[in-house]
């Protein structure tokens, strides 16, 4: 509708019309479908028709989405001509977060009771507001829970009686009103905020004036607007039209001051939203698939081979067991590896498990050991007891001398002076990675050196002295065992 | 298809979005938090959305959003996190959402520990939320079928309306193996009942509500009539020398990989054992372990939990004797000597196993967040 047509004589007419974006009938509600199911003198039918009107003349019906959590306005897809979700108590910005972030076209709008969103749906209240979500929140503040029978709300007045306050809220007992508006004024994100009133029909036209300008954020996909609406509800105060009138100008309205708290519009620029990609080509790029590799598992005879790498976190323990997996995983065998740490970064007891086999692993956790590699004592210690009959234990020999009474391979090397030789001390572990290529020939040596250029392919300057450690890590075991 | 060595969580997220999923909502907990991570890491990286949520509530509730618009939406978390989504997850239900949600189980009850455990069986088997519904649960054992049944769940999230979870466990998620990537990228349809804020969809309602109470009730049976039709259409499990087998094991997730181990090292001894593994633990195998019953093999249900997969295996086989647990709790693994003891206890072997000294890994991990 044009500014145009507000002058015309049948506006009158059809101001006592439903506007467009509220249904005629509303089969929705099963009986009754000419009546809401609002009770007589409540907000709720203005302020849907407040914001019905400015749908249609901001000709955003379409592209709108109302959700109705819990509360009166729980049926308020009864009424509304457009997109509707119905949801759970409070949770309505969370929902509207999800649809928003789905449809960037879409106008989402929340309608909510003071329950509903100054109570259980409170954390979702301010976060989505903090997050400059695209959606307009309807706040309707009548002081007291309606559909579950007029409980104390989180706005109930100081001395207003309810049910649940049956001498009147005590703020020694329960606290005092929350003030939405003002906790929401104190985030940033938020583009439109105002509190507006329905004590009389000139506050009813402000209202409305607010109402379409929290709409119009929306239309422009500026970001987050809030109304807050103060409201009557007679039933559960049990109040007649002038005493709700009087309750809300003069008890109301002063511990809820109405006014615009912030207006930004005018200045605030559209959040644009990227488009979703759907295609392979954009998946296999960002995960490095390289379709052309037509590798499989390979069907070579290995005797299966079960792996611990163990000692402190922050000593490369889990880096050298995923290197050997990664050798592994490039040879086509079967590989599995399995990290287990402490909470700490650093320092911590750190192991991983590996398992490198021809067939399908069955458990990935390694309990009995063919090669146990430890870079501390307290995990050779810990360790050596599960190692195999015939196994091996490759360990960092300034732990010292270390002795097991069965069939085990003991060899201390001196891996961390091999790294400091050929490199630095922070590669002690890839000495005894080379090590272990000579333990066994499960897998190629190149395939770990392949292993340790992809692993550090982002550090493209460590790739070379971590390979001139495997190969003397490799040598020192050949001229020692 | 060349491979790559992918961590069990990452693999989720690959599955997810050659899957077509568009949106992620979730909220950290160790330890499926990497999934949270790789999701802020991949899905902007083309255009799709990701948001860290306030809350567990708060994700499924975006979950919920997302979904009544029509998109392919995913989360994650781990015991606690899903406890306080039992909210969203009836109402997903209700209002007949596609839904793909990832549990990364730990030990519990409680803040429990981030070790693995399977503890959350009966809460996301059984329901969990309030009113008769169901989710469907897909169980992976390993990196691959962590993104292939990521990949199903959202297949048949859409084709029943339901929420599907895929439960893992910590040790799924942590673990690294080969991974083969899906073969082309899946760009979801058009969902006709969807609420998108357009023309086409502005007559359309999203809503778990039913006034009417014959209603509701006759939309009850409509829902147990699609959980009848999925029993019927989608059991999926895996056999591994059942055939012959005289003792079956049933057993899902990280636990089915030592059961397979078990499975091994009895046949190498010759004794007659088999490994029963239920990939939808919702629809539950119960027809075939009732065929097994009747040929009166022993069962041993070998679960990270305090029998709640026994007590499926029992009311599918429709008897308790020679029913059989063998289980760890608390963050544990289940240890191949624990299984073996019991299948040469009921084999009557006399085999010395030392099963006093207990996995080590449990004085590990030992945060809480």
């Amino acid at each position: 509708m044009s500014e145009n047509e507000f002058n015309d004589k049948n506006y009158e007419l059809q101001v006592r019309r439903n506007p467009q974006s509220l249904l005629e009938e509303y089969p929705r509600k099963g009986t009754n479908i000419k009546s809401t199911h609002y009770c007589a003198g409540c907000g709720h039918g203005i302020l849907h028709k407040l914001i019905a009107e400015c749908m249609d003349e901001l000709g955003i019906q379409e592209r709108c989405v109302m959700i109705s959590p819990v509360g009166c306005s729980v049926y308020a897809y009864f009424y509304f001509n457009c997109g509707n979700f119905q949801t759970a108590h409070g949770r309505a910005p969370a929902v509207a977060t999800g649809i928003s972030r789905a449809e960037d076209d879409a106008i989402v709008m929340s309608y909510q009771g003071d329950g509903d969103l100054a109570s259980i749906g409170l954390n979702e209240t301010l976060q989505a507001a903090n997050r400059g979500e695209k959606m307009t929140v309807f706040f309707v503040n009548n002081t007291v829970y309606g559909m579950t029978g007029g409980q104390m709300a989180p706005t109930t007045l100081i001395g207003e009686k309810t049910v649940t306050c049956q001498t009147g809220r005590d703020p020694d007992y329960a606290g005092h009103p929350t003030h939405m508006c003002e906790l929401i004024n104190t985030l940033k994100a938020p583009v439109y905020i105002e509190r507006v009133s329905l004590a009389n029909p000139l506050k009813i036209r402000l209202a409305k004036f607010a109402i379409k300008q929290a709409l119009t954020v929306q239309k422009e996909g500026k970001g987050y607007s809030f109304i807050e609406v103060l409201a009557p509800c007679p039933t559960n105060l049990k109040q007649d039209v002038k005493s709700a009138q009087e309750f809300i100008e003069n008890q109301m309205e002063k511990e809820f001051p109405v006014k615009n708290f912030r207006n930004n519009l005018y200045t605030k620029t559209p959040i644009e939203r990227p488009v979703s990609d759907f295609t392979t080509e954009s998946l296999d790029k960002i995960f490095n698939v390289n379709r052309d590799d037509k590798k499989r598992y390979v069907d070579d005879d290995i005797k299966p081979i079960s792996i611990k790498v163990s000692g402190f976190g922050g000593q490369g323990v889990l880096s050298a067991g995923l290197t050997i997996a990664q050798a592994a995983c490039a040879e086509g065998k079967h590989v599995s590896w399995y990290p287990s740490y402490g909470p700490e970064q650093r320092g911590g007891k750190s192991n991983c498990s590996v398992v490198i086999s021809n067939e399908t692993i069955g458990t990935p956790v390694v309990d009995d050991i063919d090669i146990l590699i430890a870079l501390n004592k307290p995990s050779l210690e810990m360790f050596s007891s599960d190692v195999n009959e015939g196994g091996t234990i490759l360990y960092d020999a300034h732990i010292g001398e270390f002795e097991i009474d069965r069939n085990v391979n003991v060899i201390p090397m001196p891996c961390v002076d091999i790294a400091e030789e050929h490199g630095n001390a922070k590669t002690a572990n890839t000495a005894l990675l080379g090590g272990l290529t000579e333990l066994t020939n499960v897998l190629k040596r190149e395939s770990y050196e392949n292993a340790i250029r992809e692993m550090f392919a982002s550090k493209p300057k460590v790739i070379d002295v971590n390979i001139d450690v495997l190969k003397a890590g490799a040598e020192w075991i050949k001229n020692n065992s | 298809m060349s491979n790559q060595m992918i961590k069990g969580n990452t693999a989720v997220v690959i599955g997810a979005m050659y899957a077509g999923c568009d949106c992620f909502f979730g909220y950290p907990i160790t330890p499926a938090s990497e999934i949270l991570h790789e999701a802020s890491k991949y899905f902007p990286m083309v255009g799709r959305n990701f948001v860290q949520a306030e809350s567990e509530e708060a994700s499924i509730n975006m979950v919920y959003g997302a979904s009544g618009a029509g998109h392919r939406v995913m989360t994650a978390s781990s015991g606690p996190g899903i406890s306080l989504m039992q909210e969203g997850f009836t109402f997903l239900a209700g209002a007949e959402l596609p839904a793909v949600i990832v549990d990364i189980m730990r030990a519990g009850p409680g803040l429990g520990n981030i070790g693995p455990e399977q503890g959350d069986y009966n809460q996301i088997v059984k329901g969990g939320g309030h009113g008769n519904y169901k989710n469907i649960v897909l169980a992976p054992n390993s990196v691959q079928e962590m993104c292939d049944l990521t990949m199903k769940a959202f297949e048949l999230a859409d084709k029943w309306r339901n929420p599907v979870i895929v439960l893992a466990d910590g040790t799924l998620g942590q673990m690294a193996e080969p991974l083969e990537f899906p073969t082309e990228a899946i760009k979801p349809s058009e969902k006709d009942w969807a609420v998108k804020g357009n023309k086409e969809t502005m007559d359309n309602l999203i809503t778990s509500i039913f006034n009417d109470f014959s209603d509701l009730e006759d939309f009850n049976y409509k829902l147990q009539e699609k959980y009848d039709k999925i029993e019927a259409e989608e059991v999926i499990f895996d056999e591994y020398k059942v055939e012959d087998a005289e003792i079956v094991l049933v057993s899902y997730g990280i636990s089915s990989r030592i059961a397979r181990s078990a499975v091994d090292k009895s046949r190498e001894k010759g004794l007659k054992v088999g490994l029963l593994r239920p990939i939808t633990l919702s629809p539950f195998p119960t027809k075939r372990i009732k065929e097994l019953s009747d040929k009166g093999v022993s069962f041993i249900s070998v679960e990270m939990s305090n029998g709640q997969l026994l007590a499926d295996v029992q009311f599918a086989a429709l008897r308790k004797e020679d029913t059989y647990l063998v289980n760890r709790m608390g963050g544990n693994i289940i240890e191949l000597k624990q299984v073996l003891a019991k299948i040469y206890e009921i084999c009557g072997i006399d085999e010395e196993i030392d099963t006093a000294r207990k996995n080590i890994e449990k004085d590990i991990p030992n945060i809480i967040d």
